[in-house]
């Protein structure tokens, strides 16, 4: 690999891994308030759908990005109102929430299936963006790659750093403490469902308007279950989803290369398996050995919560 | 005294309903007929099964008040197949188009207990009375992009997506390769799997691998636009795959392979509103119409169109055949000799590649 086709390699890895970032960062914050989102896969579509068609209608891709991050969040209403409200079991109300979303976004996108779209333009600053190697691999992006960055930042801030980061932490942790201080359990859990979801819409947005700019059923393909277990992988810890989501792009993306190099004489459907076997073994890693206890899961995950009145 | 259901009542019940109903099935003759069609994917994917909703929906034009047609999408191929056909049969249809090669033996097992009902499954190999296979000649199709691809690639280097290295996948690349090797001899064809049918996010990213290894031509045997946009973006040329993706690729596209079933899906309506419906097994080609080639693109200079018209009229014509020996495999051993090509068995279960290919 010559400095060049390496340069064009982390490019095309960085574009695989930002979807997958967005949609991961958006449940580590759900999941660490203790609610377990399922429906990423369906939020996703939904925001894939709805910024494409916007884009589509009104010309605007701004509308397209932010109407998609609505339309994950109106996702993420319906869960929350059904699992927090109606504290209905979590893991079947996400999958639910998923077929819907399969189903919901096909409609709403049949009528614009064939049809292309400008790519979202990526920002040049003049000068930086002519920088060989750093110039591409830096300057060259559009507006949501570096917002899938500045979000990671900013929750990782949030969470340590702020009360409120703190109070959605001991919401996660233990829900009846939490209450029986004066936090109101519920409110924290629809804030956090509700920026999952938006996160969820931004990685569909980023599917339809840059990494593939075009709507076709299902094009997610399984992302959002990636997504979900990226945030096992970083063990709920937001610079770590970053790198997983980074890692996972690049295994991803280093097969393919491999394959057309000729590949180091493993065969192709190996080299296809390593990102999910990397996953596999990280589980098993924090599963056992000395770690345990400090990469658990938030203690509520999952669990319903009805106030004691 | 209150209605007492029993095993007598029942069966004289619906003795004398059925025999009510006789004379009027009689009458019902002028009712639609019902056609079936289970897809493998959503009919949004602009690829296979988009193609061959496209086919349905000219059977609905075609015949009008004549048929009702039922489609079910996103049919997992398994245990789910055959519920689905068996609801189809079930519910009243009397033909039924079963649209990819994993739906093979839940339609044997459905059509056993249907024998009224018709069958029609594409790209198996298996047949029963009531089941005919049909099949599309796609290989005719690469041969003629290799031509194509021969007077335009630049760097002698092609990428080419695929899915599963399945026969049908294999004999494509090698009907690419060889046909563009009679342009290029020492041309490198790059094989990229993608072990998906459809994944636009991974299709795409292979496409920009493959791209940045030198590739100038792109082909793919995965069904979405993906590919031939990314060609578009970095000023390279490809291939569309089952429909006409110009709008995706209104530079990028020299040409693409249309899979055209409407025509047949016609047919076998008709014959078996005819009551002539027999099983067969067909594998057509750019003869007769089922597989066709899109309008060429703006790249495509006048001396690649006329080599792809020769390969194109050539086959249709029967002299040229795109597996006519001589024909090399990886090893450099002789498959077949010169003046002889290829028979359609061999064909079936090709599990070899031929020169110049890189898997």
């Amino acid at each position: 690999m010559s400095f060049d086709s390496t340069t064009l390699v982390l490019v095309t890895v960085i574009s695989a891994a930002t979807p997958l970032l967005f949609a991961a960062l958006g449940e580590l914050v759900a999941e660490r308030s203790g609610v377990l989102n399922l429906g990423v896969e369906g939020m996703m579509l939904a925001g894939a759908v709805t910024a494409f068609a916007v884009t589509v209608t009104t010309g605007s891709a701004t509308l397209g990005i932010l109407t998609a991050a609505l339309a994950g969040a109106l996702m993420a209403l319906m869960f929350g109102a059904l699992t927090l409200s109606l504290t209905s079991n979590q893991v079947a109300t996400g999958l639910a929430l998923t077929i819907f979303g399969i189903g919901l976004s096909a409609l709403v996108g049949s009528g614009f299936v064939g049809i292309p779209v400008e790519r979202l333009p990526r920002l040049r600053i003049p000068g930086l963006s002519d920088l060989p190697v750093i110039g591409p691999l830096l300057f060259g992006h559009d507006v949501l790659v570096y917002l899938s960055v500045a979000a990671t930042a900013g929750v990782a801030w949030f969470l340590k750093r702020t009360r409120g980061g703190m109070i959605l932490r001991a919401v996660g942790e233990s829900d009846v403490s939490a209450h029986s201080i004066g936090y109101d359990v519920i409110k924290v859990r629809y804030l956090a469902v509700l920026f999952g979801g938006v996160m969820a819409g931004l990685g569909g947005a980023f599917l339809s308007l840059s990494y593939t700019p075009m709507w076709v059923e299902e094009m997610t393909a399984g992302r959002g279950w990636i997504a979900l277990a990226l945030v096992v992988f970083a063990s709920w810890r937001p610079w770590r989803v970053l790198l997983g989501a980074y890692l996972f792009g690049g295994v991803t993306i280093l097969q393919l290369y491999a394959q057309g190099t000729g590949g180091f004489g493993v065969p192709a459907q190996v080299m296809s398996m390593l990102p999910y076997l990397a996953t596999i073994v990280v589980l098993a890693v924090i599963a056992g050995g000395p770690w345990k206890g400090r990469l658990d899961a938030p203690a509520c995950l999952g669990q319903p919560f009805r106030p004691a009145t | 005294m209150p209605f007492r259901l029993s095993r007598r009542t029942l069966l004289a019940a619906s003795a004398a309903t059925s025999s009510l109903l006789l004379p009027g099935r009689r009458l019902l003759a002028q009712e639609p007929m019902g056609v079936g069609f289970a897809y493998v994917g959503p009919i949004g994917d602009y690829g296979w099964t988009h193609a061959h909703d496209v086919a349905r929906r000219a059977v609905v034009e075609h015949f009008g008040d004549r048929v009702k047609t039922t489609y079910v999408e996103n049919v997992a191929e398994g245990p789910d197949a055959e519920r689905v056909i068996r609801q189809l049969a079930s519910s009243g249809n009397q033909l039924i188009f079963a649209t990819t090669f994993g739906f093979m033996n839940p339609t044997i097992r459905v059509a056993r207990q249907f024998p009224q009902v018709k069958f029609e499954h594409a790209t198996g190999y298996q047949t029963a009375p009531n089941v005919a296979v049909y099949n599309a000649r796609f290989y005719e199709g690469r041969a003629v992009c290799g031509a194509i691809a021969g007077h335009t690639s630049k760097s002698g280097i092609v990428g080419y997506i695929g899915s599963f290295p399945i026969p049908e996948v294999v004999m494509g690349i090698n009907a690419f390769t060889l046909a563009m090797q009679k342009v290029q001899p020492d041309v490198q064809v790059k094989v990229v799997w993608v072990n998906s049918w459809y994944d636009p996010g991974k299709e795409g990213d292979a496409a920009k691998t493959l791209i940045d290894q030198g590739a100038d031509i792109i082909c793919q045997h995965t069904d979405s636009p993906a590919p031939l946009q990314v060609a578009q973006e970095r000023g390279v040329h490809g291939f569309g795959q089952a429909s006409d993706m110009q709008a995706y690729a209104p530079q990028a596209q020299l040409t693409a392979i249309l899979d055209h079933w409407g025509d047949y899906y016609i047919d076998r309506v008709q014959a078996v509103m005819d009551g002539t419906w027999e099983t067969h097994i067909i594998w057509w080609g750019l003869k007769q119409g089922m597989v066709k080639m899109a309008p060429y693109g703006p790249a495509v200079t006048p001396e690649a169109a006329q080599a792809g018209d020769a390969v194109r009229e050539g086959i249709i014509a029967g002299t040229l055949h795109p597996f006519d020996g001589p024909i090399e495999n990886q090893a450099g051993e002789m498959v077949i000799a010169e003046g002889e090509q290829l028979s359609d068995e061999q064909l079936l279960k090709m599990d070899w590649w031929v020169k110049g290919v890189q898997v």
